[in-house]
């Protein structure tokens, strides 16, 4: 989203600068060729109901993976969200059915949208301890992480001894009603999850383009030792990357509740492991200072779209998560010949200015 | 160049050059090495010394050119390579492993074991204890390096080389961080290996300590050999002269303007250091605007800690700075740059750039705030500060959105710099500005220096390199040991003074100069 789009290859279009332009764009053929694929091999992939479900499914995954990317570009990682996707979850089909026992014989029934904020606040919090558990305490953000993940999914399982909370459309006494809206909406035609999705991400991809914020978090994946003496509040930056990476997965808790109108405690296994596979697919370097919102959602797209195609196909969900597999480890084969393609590049077109 | 003096010649470089990203490090260099005699390398700071050296020992290949060794043309992939064919070195920067113990460094990759694979680290420790009983150090085999005083660390690393039974010994700037008495020890070891047969090239810049130990003496400028001579046919004056060539460095006239009143003090500045005792030692400075301020040190002598107390780099940093008079109470090095002091640290790689950022982004990383309103950065005003800094600093870039990484070594250096002085400071600090970086970028770099004062900045500058001190500065304070131990004005400064200055309260660990 900074510098690496503005760079692209000098006008001499000499082979090498041919090559180097289609591997930037690589996550990008890999998304018109996934679709050219099974729009031929998939009978109604093209079909406009099923590009709504795919989008709706690829929706998920890419809010956890924006979150994830500023996180990867600061040179950490989040593995939490996937149970702060299931906590948040978990609190959300609570209050709807709960509210909240004062223990002095009354009990507090929120309306959807202070739930739905209650619930994005729970999420940064969970975030801001991880940032904390980072940047005060010097734990590594794979093990603070960690550490969250089996909390996060401890607390969720608690909240209902393990139980689905079912049925959550509410009461019209109580005002809770409407809770369905974010997985079931529509705002003209699209879902209104797809709305949020595009919000968020043009939010997302602003931040890191124009706010000092932004260029603060690749200042820190690139060097933090560096950004430290340029006077930039390293540890706010990082404080920062994973309270947004909780608010994304709190959005996906939420959503996922409202669409199946009841809350799961095991919602969101696996789900950072698909987060990081976006980010990384999407061009985002692990290494930390590399990385573009655009890239990871366009990853994302990759992966969902993969994935539903393959079952449409009706081909076995083992040979699924081979090919998954696969096509993440292509994807950083590719991104590492075109670090080095460029590297000739730049030096060839230094010799030539002299 | 016939071998008069009856020194065979052991290994010779033939027309070796070497090429990096954007520089030439070596240009067409012939070189021989001879036995039995200290083979002295001479140069500025980028001339090419330690690159010529690494190329020799195995750890850089040369672009082109042959190496023959007894004769025999050979070829380093690594310098384990090098090292299986007798030829060892002292790094000039230190590689020893600081968790592992003394005994453990110098045996590394070379472990001694018994016959089941397993460690011998009594044999280690006792063979090691060997070695260093001859650098009369103090240094126990089973310290950890990292316990050691740098000066003694660089003992380990001499100890190391020398314990690989090398036929040719390579010592890059072995003094660097040496007290007089340990410079003695180290002359004592040389002449020793000498008398073994082992060929030593010795780099240095300390000149008289070159014409002492030296037998053959060669000069490097500019990637260049310009000279080379057998030791006792040459004097300083030819040395000189060789190295800088007929042109003088240009080190910018002063101006003669006057400097203002007190821009910055610093009071009582102390820093602890891990292994106990103070990096730091209750250094006190003041600076005037428009003023100089050479800080002059050996490696280790804290003037890099002291910059970094300055600018709130360290939290267990006690003692009180003062701008415009004003305390400065902030404790973090953000709202310290916003008081008015910026740093342009001594490396540049891993504390001055972000190397995968763009030259623009780099420039204005420090200074954002100036162009946003709200939390939006103008991109218009941010391009066009770049563009000024571009081409006041004279830094050489085809288009600012070019990765920094591919600049020179010169012009990141003024990256770094522009990216200080966009912040709009009232106290530059300068940690080794001219290191690494090539004769016209040097003068580049001091001409600004120059102006900046000019215009009423105060800079304080630390470097390690005399004539830099004594040509740019308006005063000269000298550090040793972490404390302040001299201050003169320019006019009353002497080179000798300067020296002996810095040379102060560096004795061996348990030596005698110590309090």
């Amino acid at each position: 989203m900074t510098d690496i789009p503005a760079k692209v290859a000098a006008p001499s279009a000499s082979s090498g600068s041919v090559l180097l332009t289609l591997m930037k764009l690589r996550t990008f053929i890999a998304l018109i060729a996934v679709l050219v694929f099974f729009s031929v091999a998939a009978p109604n992939f093209l079909s406009a109901a099923n590009l709504i479900l795919m989008a709706k499914h690829v929706a998920l995954n890419a809010f956890l993976a924006m979150g994830m990317t500023f996180v990867i570009i600061t040179g950490g990682i989040d593995l939490s969200v996937g149970s702060i996707v299931g906590l948040c979850g978990m609190v959300a089909g609570y209050l709807v059915l709960n509210g909240i026992d004062l223990q002095i014989g009354y009990t507090v029934y929120f309306n959807v949208v202070e739930i739905a904020l209650i619930t994005l606040v729970v999420g940064i919090l969970i975030g801001a301890v991880n940032g904390l558990l980072i940047t005060r305490l010097n734990v590594a953000p794979f093990i603070a992480t960690l550490g969250t993940l089996y909390v996060a999914r401890g607390l969720a399982l608690l909240s209902s001894d393990g139980r689905t909370f079912p049925n959550l459309v509410g009461k019209p006494d109580l005002g809770t009603t409407g809770f369905g809206y974010l997985g079931a909406g529509k705002l003209l035609g699209l879902p209104v999850s797809i709305w949020i999705l595009l919000v968020v991400a043009l939010g997302a991809a602003y931040l890191a383009r124009y706010t000092p914020l932004g260029r603060h978090i690749f200042a820190v994946g690139g060097n933090e030792r560096a950004a430290r003496i340029s006077g930039v509040r390293v540890n706010m930056v990082k404080m920062f990357v994973y309270m947004f990476s909780g608010f994304c997965a709190a959005i996906v808790g939420l959503i996922i509740s409202s669409e199946l109108m009841a809350s799961h405690p095991a919602t969101g296994e696996s789900f950072e492991l698909n987060a990081i596979a976006a980010a990384v697919l999407g061009g985002t370097s692990m290494s930390g200072g590399r990385g573009t919102i655009g890239g990871t959602i366009v990853g994302a797209f990759v992966i969902g779209i993969l994935s539903d195609g393959l079952v449409m196909m009706g081909v076995s969900s083992f040979w699924q998560m081979v090919i998954k597999g696969l096509v993440i480890i292509v994807a950083v084969v590719v991104d590492q010949a075109q670090r080095r393609l460029q590297s000739r590049v730049t030096l060839m077109q230094m010799a030539k200015v002299g | 160049m016939s071998s008069s003096s009856g020194h065979d010649v052991i290994l010779k470089l033939e027309d070796i050059s070497k090429v990096y990203a954007g520089t030439v490090a070596v240009k067409h260099a012939n070189f021989e090495v001879r036995k039995g005699a200290v083979n002295v390398l001479v140069g500025e700071n980028g001339a090419g010394k330690s690159t010529l050296m690494k190329i020799i020992a195995g750890v850089e290949q040369p672009t082109a050119g042959r190496i023959l060794l007894d004769g025999n043309e050979v070829s380093f992939s690594s310098s384990g390579d090098a090292v299986s064919r007798g030829i060892g070195m002292v790094f000039q920067e230190l590689n020893l492993f600081g968790n592992l113990s003394v005994a453990e460094n110098i045996f590394a990759t070379r472990e001694l074991t018994n016959a089941f694979r397993k460690i011998d680290h009594k044999e280690q420790e006792r063979r090691a204890a060997e070695f260093l009983e001859q650098l009369e150090a103090g240094i126990r085999p089973d310290m950890l390096v990292e316990d050691l005083r740098i000066g003694q660390q660089q003992l380990v690393e001499i100890a190391k080389a020398v314990a690989l039974d090398a036929r040719i010994l390579i010592m890059d700037e072995p003094t660097s961080a040496l007290s007089a008495a340990e410079v003695e020890i180290l002359f004592k070891v040389i002449a020793d290996l000498k008398a073994r047969g082992v060929a030593i090239v010795y780099i240095s810049h300390r000149l008289e300590e070159l014409i002492r130990i030296g037998d053959y003496i060669t000069v490097l400028r500019d990637g260049r050999i310009t000279g080379q001579e057998e030791m006792r046919r040459v004097d300083t004056q030819w040395i000189v002269r060789q190295m800088i060539g007929s042109d003088a460095k240009d080190f910018a006239k002063a101006d003669g303007h006057q400097p203002g009143d007190e821009v910055f003090r610093a009071e009582e500045i102390c820093l602890p250091r891990v292994t106990g005792g103070l990096a730091v030692d209750h250094v006190s400075l003041s600076l005037r605007a428009g003023e100089i301020l050479g800080i002059y040190g050996l490696m280790g002598a804290g003037r890099s800690e002291l910059f970094d107390c300055i600018m709130g780099r360290h939290g267990q940093a006690s003692g009180r700075i003062f701008i415009d008079g004003k305390q400065v109470r902030e404790r973090d090095t953000t709202r310290r740059i916003q008081r008015g002091l910026a740093l342009i640290p001594e490396d540049r790689q891993r504390e001055g750039l972000v190397s995968i950022l763009s030259v623009a982004s780099n420039l204005t990383l420090a200074s954002l705030s100036r162009f946003v309103s709200l939390f939006h950065i103008r991109g218009a005003a941010e391009r066009q500060a770049v563009t000024q800094m571009v081409r006041e600093l004279a830094i050489k870039v085809a288009d600012p959105a070019q990765e920094v990484s591919s600049l020179s070594g010169g012009n990141q250096q003024k990256v770094v710099i522009g990216k200080a002085l966009l912040t709009g400071p009232k106290v530059l600090l300068m940690d080794e500005p001219s290191r690494g970086i090539d004769v016209g970028a040097k003068a580049d770099v001091f001409r600004t220096m120059r102006k900046l004062s000019r215009d009423g900045l105060g800079i304080l500058f630390a470097t390690s390199d005399l004539d830099e001190v004594m040509a740019l500065s308006d005063r000269i304070a000298v550090m040793s040991n972490g404390k302040l131990t001299g201050m003169f004005d320019r006019a009353e400064a002497t080179e000798e003074a300067i020296v002996a200055a810095s040379a102060l309260g560096h004795g061996p660990v348990h030596g005698e100069q110590r309090r």
